[in-house]
């Protein structure tokens, strides 16, 4: 029926038809999306869930909403995963497994891609959201209304990815779509507009936070907390968020090149017109390289956070990691052609880059050491979070010096794409940034939820990814050397290769279950968290001044700024035993209110860009005008907060202490 | 340490003058231009310098950069963006053309002429 | 008495944070730029047997849009110092001769625009004119989004007159269209006087 009505563009119900794989998928998605209507029913939680979360402007709510959102994803990549290994553990030979050519290319398209995308920068500025304002001891941050739209569009462009499954198809052209593949020519379906309208509305909404946050951090501390003061996980946050802002332009500008060239008919990127693709790969990795050091920082300085509390002492060189945060940073940007050595640069142009590759090593190595330093001779606790951080110091110091070794062009030109690179970044990601992300969780669900996570099942999950990584990846090194290339399908049996994909596979199942233990613990510790309660809201004897509220926090965090006079500003309060004021000179606060705003952008972006991949050009038109109308509305409007008088404060205060 | 708040104000000399100023920069380098009197390297290094006298003219005298009290955050972040667009511009240039590097001329001949089958 | 001191110095600082939050958002607008610029300067040789710069851009054309802004970006700085002064007849004529510039000089490029896509040197034409056209474009995107904003804040004046709300998005607003200025002297310079050389 739906066919027999013009509404332009290219969508038919043949959008909706697919094969069992696919359907197994989107029947999942629907399941889980139902279920999640019916509990919200039957508990009759649809205003709760609009006036708590949905038209929140706290930043202690957004961030819980960006690690769930990023959790889910974390579960779709996750299967992309095991079905990669399954199919190349079994399809050698006479068998070709159980997904086509063009369905393995869909799969390790989306695995990658939201990963990246919704998963690890979901966790990132989930935490960075939670943790940042608490620790500088600041109310809100700078621009809360963008904060929530950045949150929203991040769902958006999550929303537009998870649709393809279902209308349509996904991108078939890899994590970062190079042309002439992701050109109309050879990928003329909708599955690369997917891509790029997914990635580009969450790349908006990802520059727009950098922006916020380097604002928060550089303007918003508590007086008496200096630069050289900052809890370090803030110092990393400032580096990422810097790089942000510079790198996301890029990416910007080159999808809406790529989408030109898809949409008008530019030549940017084609075969032929003038086009050049290899200004398509230089731009996107000049965006890409720093992009992993975004994600990267952050997990540096949950590490630093969890190791120094840990260890019952001050983190060790603490300028020495200040300034290899902003060797990092000024490096990421001198190094992304190592990328694409073999992509015909001459010698002096490969060795440069090679050499600086090589060079941003060390800084890293510096952090390494000032950690291990920070454990030497301290009282060590091997809490969930420290575990986290060993599994992380031994993984991801293999997967530097394999990187080390990429960095020289002559060996890169033998392992450029095979599984040596594969495994290389694999390791650096997941024993990098998502250990330290999940030790990031383990160490704030607390100070979050006012509870512990049960700390059994957390330390079974540790092992389970620690052993499980290192079976599914440390085959894929081998496999590399062997001649392994990447984006396999199948391969002869001649190789010799499938009983390292087996070991491979056993890996991923291994990581499997833990997060299987994972979701356990969750639901065990929601179970027993009377039990667990966090009554003193320092439930890990820490250093910083997150832990000098109660568990959860106020909305307003502080009802009276905190007195910072050195680092580690709560543990210096903890050891002078400071006397807790009993009356307060409480003042009025000024929040922000809740608006519906942000939702509303995110969702006509939405709309637009499925306007845009459809070529239903109107729907796109009207969706824009919409977008815009609602930023003009909020520019135009007045009155954006709310206060809580003196009374108020001092009435949430005392009914919060008990007194 | 957080900023204390401020007002600044501005003259309208300021403006004047670095309108002045930008109509000089740019008069100069479209007349260079158009009269061609220069050789094409020495014009091309004069165009550029003009360009940039005027764009730090605009930077100090219609959006006064320099002239916030410290700590002076805005001028750092300028500066870490001029370096990266150095980097960015001049980088990709570099390796762009140095992409060349093992084509032979008759290659490169063959590449531009037979752009003709392009999609 | 010191909660009054609060609100107001906590109004200040809020007002300098949007500042320089605007601030660094327009560096970003920068680095966007200059992926352009630099994806302009890599494609500018590749015409695929069609028209180059030089033979497609008129000089007297493009200085002509180039006075129109840098006349428009002079009148929105004493629109500014006028809103600071509180004068808001002045701050409405200014600002409208600022729009009627800028409405001109996006009338010119439009004209530009027209002209070549029915001469068929359209984007579609070659690597070098998508670079062109996107580059250009893409300013002249950010002109008509600054010609939109300008409306809304003159309906804005003349509703709530010039309150400190108003006088704070108005800066905003021209060390926008400042910005914008910058950018053209590079558009200018690299596209249309470098293009001449070439």
């Amino acid at each position: 029926m739906i066919a027999s009505i013009d509404i332009g563009g290219r969508l038919s119900m043949q959008a909706l038809q697919h094969n069992w794989v696919t359907n197994l998928g989107i029947l999942s998605m629907v399941a889980g999306g139902i279920t999640l209507l019916l509990v919200l029913t039957y508990f009759k939680r649809w205003k709760w869930l609009w006036r708590e979360w949905l038209t929140s402007t706290d930043p202690k709510r957004i961030g819980v909403m960006y690690i769930t959102v990023a959790l889910v994803m974390l579960l779709r990549g996750g299967i992309d995963a095991v079905m990669m290994r399954a199919q190349q553990a079994t399809s050698v030979g006479a068998h070709h497994g159980f997904l086509s050519s063009d369905q393995f290319q869909q799969v390790f398209s989306a695995h990658g891609t939201i990963m990246i995308f919704f998963v690890a920068m979901g966790l990132m500025f989930g935490l960075i959201n939670l943790v940042v304002p608490l620790q500088i001891g600041a109310r809100d941050v700078a621009f809360p209304f963008l904060n929530a739209t950045s949150f929203w569009l991040y769902f958006a462009g999550g929303m537009l990815v998870n649709l393809s499954l279902a209308v349509g198809d996904f991108s078939a052209a890899g994590w970062l779509a190079y042309p002439p593949l992701s050109e109309l020519a050879y990928s003329p379906g909708v599955g690369v507009d997917y891509w790029i309208w997914g990635l580009q509305i969450a790349g908006v909404g990802s520059l727009l936070s950098g922006i916020n946050f380097v604002v928060t951090i550089l303007r918003m501390r508590v007086k008496g907390m200096d630069l050289m003061k900052m809890p370090m996980f803030c110092w990393s946050v400032l580096g990422s968020m810097s790089l942000v802002i510079f790198a996301f332009p890029i990416l910007t500008a080159t999808l809406t090149m790529l989408a030109l060239d898809r949409t008008l008919g530019m030549h940017f990127f084609t075969a032929g017109g003038g086009g050049n693709m290899m200004m398509y790969v230089n731009l996107i990795w000049a965006w890409g390289h720093p992009e992993v050091y975004i994600l990267i920082l952050p997990a540096f300085g949950v590490f630093s956070e969890v190791v120094a509390t840990f260890s019952g002492k001050p983190l060790f060189g603490y300028k020495s990691m200040v300034w290899a945060i902003w060797a990092i940073v000024l490096l990421s940007f001198s190094v992304w052609l190592h990328h694409f050595f073999t992509m015909g640069a001459g010698a002096d142009v490969n060795a440069f880059f090679g050499i600086m590759t090589m060079i941003i090593a060390i800084p890293t190595g510096v952090k390494i050491f000032n950690w291990l330093f920070t454990m030497y001779r301290g009282r060590i606790r091997f809490a969930t979070p420290m575990l986290w951080f060993l599994g992380f110091v031994f993984l991801f110091t293999v997967g530097g010096v394999a990187g080390v070794l990429l960095a020289v062009p002559p060996a890169d030109f033998q392992l450029h794409n095979s599984l040596f690179l594969v495994a290389h970044f694999h390791t650096m990601i997941v024993s990098g940034v998502l250990f330290g992300y999940l030790a990031g969780l383990t160490y704030w669900f607390p100070k979050i939820f006012g509870f512990k996570l049960n700390e059994r099942l957390g330390k079974y999950a540790f092992w389970c990814w620690a052993v499980g990584f290192s079976l599914a990846f440390i085959p894929l090194y081998i496999l590399g050397l062997m001649g392994a290339t990447r984006r396999l399908d199948h391969y002869d049996a001649s190789m010799g290769w499938q009983q390292l994909f087996i070991v491979a596979g056993i890996g991923v199942a291994i990581i499997a279950l833990g997060v299987c233990f994972m979701i356990l613990q969750l639901i065990v510790s929601i179970k027993q968290r009377a039990a667990n309660i966090d009554k003193t809201g320092d439930p890990w004897n820490g250093r910083t001044l997150e832990w000098s509220t109660s568990s959860p926090p106020p909305h307003y965090n502080f009802a009276i700024a905190p007195e910072v006079a050195s680092r580690d500003a709560f543990w210096a309060t903890k050891q002078t035993g400071a006397a807790v004021n009993k009356h307060p000179a409480y003042e009025s606060i000024r929040l922000p209110k809740n608006t519906p705003l942000p939702l509303a952008i995110a969702g006509f972006s939405f709309i637009c860009g499925f306007g845009l991949i459809w070529h239903m050009y109107w729907l796109a038109v009207l969706a824009l005008l919409a977008t815009i109308t609602c930023v003009i509305v909020r520019a135009s409007a007045q009155d954006n907060d709310y206060r809580l008088s003196a009374k108020q404060v001092e009435k949430l205060e005392t009914a919060e202490r008990g007194l | 340490m957080n900023d204390k708040p401020r007002t600044q104000r501005f003259s309208v000399e300021s403006y004047v003058v670095g309108f002045i100023l930008s109509l000089a920069f740019t008069l100069t380098a479209y007349v260079l231009v158009v009269q061609r009197t220069l050789s094409r390297r020495i014009l091309i290094i004069a165009v550029t310098i003009l360009a940039l006298a005027q764009f730090f003219t605009q930077l100090l005298f219609f959006l006064h950069l320099g002239r916030e009290t410290k700590p002076r955050w805005k001028l750092l972040v300028f500066l870490f963006m001029t370096m990266i667009v150095a980097i960015l511009v001049f980088g990709s240039l570099w390796i762009m053309y140095n992409l060349n590097y093992h084509m032979t001329l008759q290659q490169m001949y063959q590449y531009l002429n037979n752009q003709g089958d392009g999609l | 008495m010191s909660e009054v001191i609060t609100v107001a110095s906590e109004t200040t600082q809020r007002n300098d944070r949007t500042v320089f939050g605007f601030w660094v958002y327009l560096m970003t607008d920068c680095v966007l730029f200059a992926s352009l610029f630099a994806t302009f300067a890599v494609l500018r040789g590749n015409t695929f047997g069609g028209p180059s710069g030089a033979q497609l851009f008129s000089m007297p054309y493009a200085l002509t849009e180039t006075l129109l802004l840098l006349a428009s970006s002079f009148t929105c700085g004493l629109a500014v110092l006028a809103a600071q002064r509180r004068r808001k007849d002045w701050v409405l004529i200014l600002f409208g001769l600022t729009f009627l510039l800028g409405l001109s000089f996006l009338a010119m490029e439009l004209t530009e625009f027209t002209h070549l896509v029915h001469e068929g040197d359209s984007w579609r034409r070659s690597g070098f004119l998508s670079a062109f056209f996107t580059l250009v474009g893409t300013h002249g995107l950010h002109i008509t989004i600054g010609l939109l904003w300008m409306v809304v804040m003159m309906a804005l004046v003349l509703r709530r007159g010039l309150n400190s709300d108003n006088v704070r998005k108005l800066a905003l607003l021209s060390i926008f269209w400042h910005f914008l200025d910058l950018i053209w002297i590079f558009i200018f310079t690299v596209v249309y006087l470098l293009g001449a050389i070439q």
